[in-house]
């Protein structure tokens, strides 16, 4: 558990980047720090692992002032990754992610069989082991970053910005990656960004902070979308916070329809509507056809992919998208191997949504309560 | 061109002692430079005195530097560490920059990245700093191994003997082979130098692209 008690950091210019916060980033749990340019996110994650000093307050670590560690030996418990991974240029990807073990002084079989270990983890080749770090795409970078980190399996990590310098894509590879790893490994994580949407998805708790340094508001992404607590938060948290504020809301059980599928390679002669969903072997969806625009069979050129695919397990969020980007405005609802389950229309999902209560202020109650058992 | 079939063991004795002149402060002067590139570095306030001292240095003629030695170091007017001193003091003005600039060139994040994953000051030094620096510094060593090499000759003027003895000897006499063999071989030594500086930069910086030799 890290933390920070009444901190402020003051330049000598009289700038203030950090204003007298306080909060707690629970242990196992991934507390992301989240707000504009300015807003002190990144001088507070460097104060954690005291790369900078602050002027007034305290931070500690399970309970200890950081003020009274070895910086050196604290810094070596904490894991830390940063935007442009910052890696060694002239170190290999296997010695960048033996840094700190070595550091630790452990024995050279061990420090080559960790560093392995994590690479395959962070899901990169082995054959990258012996590249060195200019060789290899902005988001390899990143991944030897984080493995990196963890090498020494340190129960604390920070993490500034790591996924901001690569395309949406690989950004979203990379943030699912990071959430499976966190989900087996259970880190202390500190995780700043200036992006709302990436702190709502991997927070368990987000700090909202203004500039100046002022904390405004902490609570679970959920909650948060739905009751931001000024005009500041409600600004920040953006204008569809409605409809993604669905992302938390679990499915209920949804009315679907049953629709008619054929196959690749079967005719559409005789199908009167307007639509049909085209299925594979396993009845995984593969897209839509109009029968009225083709003759003879289906092939898979003809197919229209635009849908998405929603997983009745998922989100509510997800099956209304689903409804919504389907060309035939029937959503695709698959099971957790991708079967089809049937279709679903908006109107049904947003009566879903109309019966489904918000997050609302005991959830707020319950997670103020379980603050001064944390701080002890 | 027989001049320099007759003399080819003499010619070999001086370019041996050049070698010595120049190579040896080159050394030392990377020794010294580098805890003073470090120090301007460090601590932003000396860099200016630092730079422009060691500037200053570098425009005190040669020949002043040979003959004011002795009386500083209290050594015989005919010693060679007269000349190897004066040419290291050479060699650190040159450098202390270089070294400076090498450092200042790794990347920030990098720095920031080590660290934060508890490198103590002088690990980080010397295995982070230094070896990203090298590029840089091997360009500047470069620069001076040459300057080195050309400034050396003068010492024959105060009766050290080393290939510019070739062209003074040759002057004197009238003899043009022997100052062209002179020319000629200092030219030969500084790419000799020039190369192999090359060539250690090469084997220490496998992690650069191979056609940068980044000079």
């Amino acid at each position: 558990m890290i933390r920070f008690d009444g901190v402020t950091k003051q330049y000598p210019d009289g700038t203030v980047a950090v204003d007298d916060l306080t909060l707690t980033a629970p242990t196992g749990k991934i507390t992301v720090l989240v707000g504009p340019s300015g807003c002190g996110k990144t001088t507070s994650l460097r104060m954690i692992n005291r790369m900078i000093e602050p002027t007034r307050g305290t931070i500690s670590l399970d309970g200890q002032d950081t003020a009274r560690m070895n910086e050196a030996e604290m810094r070596r418990g904490i894991g830390y990754v940063i935007q442009h991974a910052g890696l060694f240029p002239h170190r290999t990807v296997l010695d960048n992610v033996g840094t700190v073990p070595r550091l630790l002084g452990w024995d050279k079989k061990e420090i080559r069989e960790r560093s392995r270990e994590l690479l395959d983890r962070v899901g990169l080749a082995p054959e990258l082991a012996d590249r060195y770090p200019s060789q290899l795409s902005g988001g390899q970078q990143q991944r030897v970053g984080v493995a990196r980190a963890l090498a020494a399996d340190p129960p604390v990590m920070l993490m500034d910005e790591p996924f901001s310098a690569v395309d949406p894509v690989v950004r979203d590879q990379l943030q699912d990656v990071f959430l499976d790893l966190q989900g087996e490994l259970g880190k202390t994580i500190v995780f700043v960004t200036h992006d709302i949407d990436e702190a709502i998805k991997l927070g368990d708790q987000v700090a909202v902070l203004r500039v100046g340094g002022k904390l405004a508001q902490i609570s679970d992404p959920a909650y948060l979308l739905a009751h931001p607590s000024d005009d500041f938060v409600a600004d920040f948290v953006g204008r569809d916070r409605g409809y993604r504020s669905l992302q938390f809301q679990p499915s209920p059980k949804l009315p679907l329809a049953h629709e008619r599928t054929l196959l690749v390679g079967e005719s559409t002669d005789g199908m009167s509507s307007a639509w049909a969903l085209v299925v594979d072997n396993e009845r995984r969806p593969l897209g839509w056809v109009e029968p009225s625009r083709v003759e003879g069979p289906v092939t898979t050129e003809m197919l229209h992919r635009g849908g998405t695919v929603a997983r009745a397990s998922g989100s509510l969020r997800g099956v209304l998208d689903a409804a919504l980007s389907s060309p035939a405005r029937r959503g695709v609802i698959v099971d957790d191997s991708g079967s089809l389950v049937g279709t679903v229309r908006a109107h049904e999902v947003l009566s879903l949504i109309e019966s489904v209560d918000r997050p609302d202020e005991d959830l707020a109650d319950a997670f103020a309560e379980s603050e001064p058992e944390t701080s002890r | 061109m027989t001049w320099v079939s007759d003399h080819w063991n003499e010619i070999f004795t001086l370019a041996r002692s050049h070698v010595w002149l120049s190579g040896l402060p080159l050394i030392l002067g990377l020794v010294i430079a580098l805890p003073l590139g470090w120090a301007a570095r460090r601590w932003s306030r000396i860099y200016p005195v630092l730079i422009s001292t060691s500037g200053l240095l570098y425009t005190i003629p040669s020949l002043a530097l040979f003959i004011i030695m002795p009386i500083i170091l209290g050594t015989q007017v005919l010693d060679p560490v007269n000349v190897v001193v004066a040419m290291t003091i050479y060699t650190v003005a040159l450098l202390v920059r270089t070294v400076a600039d090498g450092l200042g060139s790794v990347p920030d994040h990098v720095l920031q990245a080590a660290r934060a994953m508890g490198y103590g000051g002088l690990r980080r030094f010397v295995g982070v700093e230094l070896p990203l620096a090298v590029p840089v510094i091997a360009a500047g060593l470069r620069v001076a191994a040459v300057s080195n090499v050309s400034i050396v000759s003068v010492a024959s003027l105060v009766g050290i003997s080393q290939l510019g003895n070739l062209m003074t000897d040759g002057y004197a006499r009238l003899i043009y082979s022997e100052i062209i063999a002179g020319l000629v071989a200092c030219v030969v030594l500084a790419l000799v130098f020039d190369g192999l500086i090359l060539l250690a930069q090469r084997l220490l910086t496998p992690w650069l692209p191979a056609q940068g030799g980044r000079a």
